[in-house]
């Protein structure tokens, strides 16, 4: 089997749930400069309803497994967007004009409360998805894709379309582009600019809440620890592809992906098994320190002067 | 009330000296308690050491820190590496803490050198990124060479001890009975009592009032001659420091230290207590570590009970409890009350008026 083919699907597969968790960050952080810190939870959140869902379907009911899926991804989706608008609502829009530090540490607060109510909702254990979906495996030039992987991938490229249509083709795209650019002019032309705000909150949750199903699905299992890892690598995703531009975030993400997986399948040969697979998470981190030390602007961000 | 102390300095030695009386007198009042309470008043006294620590990085020069807790990590080993029978070395205590102190301090600058041009929000997410790389490393170095032992920890770490006098042991002196963690209660209170003296000196000095003027405007700062970068390196370097000392008396108290002492939630935990506290305040600081250390295991002693007798059964876990404490501590100050508790009047002013 080739192992390095093998591992670039592996990392696509990853880091195309890298993407479209980092678009939630980059398109938050381009409106409003905030990292929105729970962004991660919401993921998690949305792994947890949809798991919910999908379990007691598919005990309960004959329908199809795809259908079962779409369901507990579309019971995911609302719930994650109503999260994504109460937290813009009552924790980071009435900090809007406070120093930057602020609502950076209401995130992080908001993101150790939705875990831990998470926790009392669902325990301590793990979610398992039930094995509905056939283990199909194709072929491809030595190494070998998954039906889940196939699905994976494919999302993702749908909605980043969706995403870009959205943003580039649309009357709310362009209100959230001039929002982003200047919020108070943007509001003089006549965009409510809290209404914007609140609608990008919640079309990141969106994406949030089917990146959790992605996710989940490609591992088997839901846990209230899931998001924050995967938030900040997400995160990490969307500083090394420029934060703020949409398609920076896009090839972070899957960049990302493929050089953890890569990472993670040569590091133990590389250095004599000095360093093994079990560092994987470390070089998501070692990507950002060094994105942000050489081009802190990004693969695809322009280079911004110190906003004060 | 302060007026009063000011023109009648007999009233303050009078005050401090109450004080003093009730700290020494308090473990002993704690120990017909439980033996329990003396140990959570003696982890109690190290967050309130970490937060001083913290409070210089975020509260004086406004750098959020979130992998703080790696620097106490650091410390916790140094300890731990140099005092166990894992590499059978035993030096004394006054030579490790030093040594651990000196090792965070050289690893917040590490960490501090490339990333200090970043602006804040980039810096909270790299130096979180940087604790979790250090705890991945006390994780995983047990191979090829056997460092860190991975996650069984480190065991049978030696106490303090001077001569033949052991921190550790309970013995009689002068017919009270002074049990292991009341020992240890006074070495933290005196180690705290030197930290907070130290963080008034620097609160007023050249370097104190150079932090304070980055805080508040950094471009302002550099205008009038401050090395900014200096400035905040030293600020890394101090506050990692405290945490490394932090982290070598931990290790000694505990014996036993693994990488589950080490992760995000206690760096955030740390963090709670300097905002809820009042960011930049020792004082307040202090206060914050002292609240949030102890209201936790009142509720676990309290709440715990209740639950049973009220339900039958446990509906909310006390960690849970603790965990939501901090999460909503973090959230509700800053909307409601962002210079904290007990604010220093400058950030009051900074976080209030804009």
């Amino acid at each position: 089997m080739d192992i390095f083919l093998q591992q670039i699907i592996n990392g696509l597969t990853l880091g195309s749930v890298y993407a479209i968790v980092a678009l939630g960050y980059t398109m938050v952080y381009g409106i409003i400069q905030l990292i929105n810190f729970a962004h991660g939870e919401i993921v998690m959140v949305g792994a947890m309803v949809a798991f919910t869902v999908i379990g007691w379907l598919a005990a309960n009911t004959p329908l199809p497994p795809l259908l079962i899926v779409l369901i507990g991804t579309a019971a995911a989706i609302p719930a994650c967007t109503a999260i994504g608008y109460a937290l813009e609502l009552f924790a980071y829009r009435p900090l809007r004009k406070a120093p930057r530090l602020a609502p950076l540490i209401t995130a992080i607060g908001a993101s150790i409360v939705l875990q831990q109510v998470a926790m009392m909702i669902w325990s301590r254990n793990p979610l398992a998805f039930p094995q509905i979906i056939p283990n199909m495996v194709f072929p491809v030039a030595g190494a070998t894709i998954t039906l889940i992987q196939i699905a994976i991938i494919m999302t993702s490229v749908v909605l980043m379309i969706a995403l870009t249509a959205i943003v580039y083709r649309t009357k709310l795209g362009v209100a959230m582009r001039a929002t982003s650019q200047n919020a108070p002019i943007a509001g003089l032309m006549g965009v409510n600019v809290n209404h914007v705000i609140a609608a990008t909150f919640m079309i990141g949750a969106a994406l949030a809440a089917v990146a959790g199903v992605m996710v989940g699905t490609y591992y088997g299992i839901a846990h209230y620890t899931m998001g924050s890892l995967l938030g900040l690598k997400a995160f990490c995703a969307a500083v090394l592809g420029g934060i703020g531009n949409l398609a920076g975030a896009m090839l972070g993400g899957m960049l990302l992906g493929v050089v953890e997986a890569l990472a993670a399948g040569y590091m133990g040969d590389l250095t004599n098994n000095v360093f093994g697979s079990n560092y994987q998470d470390v070089f998501a981190f070692m990507v950002l320190i060094a994105v942000l030390v050489f081009r802190p602007s990004g693969l695809l961000g322009e280079r911004i002067g110190e906003r004060a | 009330m302060a007026d009063k102390l000011k023109t009648y300095p007999a009233l303050r030695w009078a005050g401090l000296a109450l004080i003093a009386c009730a700290l020494i007198a308090l473990p002993f009042v704690l120990a017909t308690a439980g033996t329990t309470w003396v140990r959570v008043t003696n982890l109690a006294i190290l967050f309130a050491l970490l937060a001083l620590g913290l409070n210089i990085v975020v509260g004086f020069a406004g750098l959020l820190d979130l992998g703080y807790i790696a620097f106490y990590g650091v410390g916790a080993y140094a300890y731990a590496l140099l005092a166990s029978p894992q590499f059978n070395l035993h030096l004394p205590f006054w030579i490790i803490l030093p040594i651990g102190a000196l090792a965070a301090c050289v690893f917040g600058v590490l960490l501090g050198a490339p990333t200090l041009k970043l602006r804040g929000d980039y810096l909270a997410i790299v130096t979180l990124g940087f604790g979790e790389i250090v705890r991945i490393f006390f994780n995983n170095l047990s191979q090829p060479v056997n460092i860190t032992n991975g996650p069984q920890g480190i065991s049978r770490i030696d106490p303090m001890r001077i001569g033949d006098f052991s921190f550790s042991q309970s013995e009689v002196i002068l017919g009270l009975n002074f049990s292991g963690p009341i020992k240890y209660y006074y070495l933290l209170l005196l180690v705290l009592l030197v930290a907070i003296v130290v963080n008034l000196r620097l609160e007023n000095s050249r370097i104190g009032r150079a932090w304070q003027a980055i805080r508040e405007d950094e471009v302002a700062a550099q205008a009038m001659g401050i090395n900014t970068t200096h400035v905040k390196l030293l600020a890394f370097g101090m506050g990692a420091s405290f945490g490394g000392i932090a982290g070598g008396m931990f290790a000694a108290i505990q014996g036993f230290i693994s990488p589950e002492s080490f992760v995000l939630v206690e760096s955030v935990m740390v963090l709670s207590m300097v905002v809820l506290g009042g960011m930049g305040n020792i004082w307040g600081v202090i206060v914050g570590a002292l609240l949030l250390s102890f209201v936790p295991e009142l509720l676990r002693h309290t709440v715990d009970p209740m639950q049973r007798y009220l339900f039958g059964h446990l509906i909310i876990e006390p960690e849970v409890i603790r965990m939501l404490l901090f999460g909503l501590a973090l959230m509700l100050m800053m909307l409601f009350r962002p210079a904290g508790l007990w604010p220093s009047k400058v950030r009051k002013r900074e976080l209030t008026d804009e």
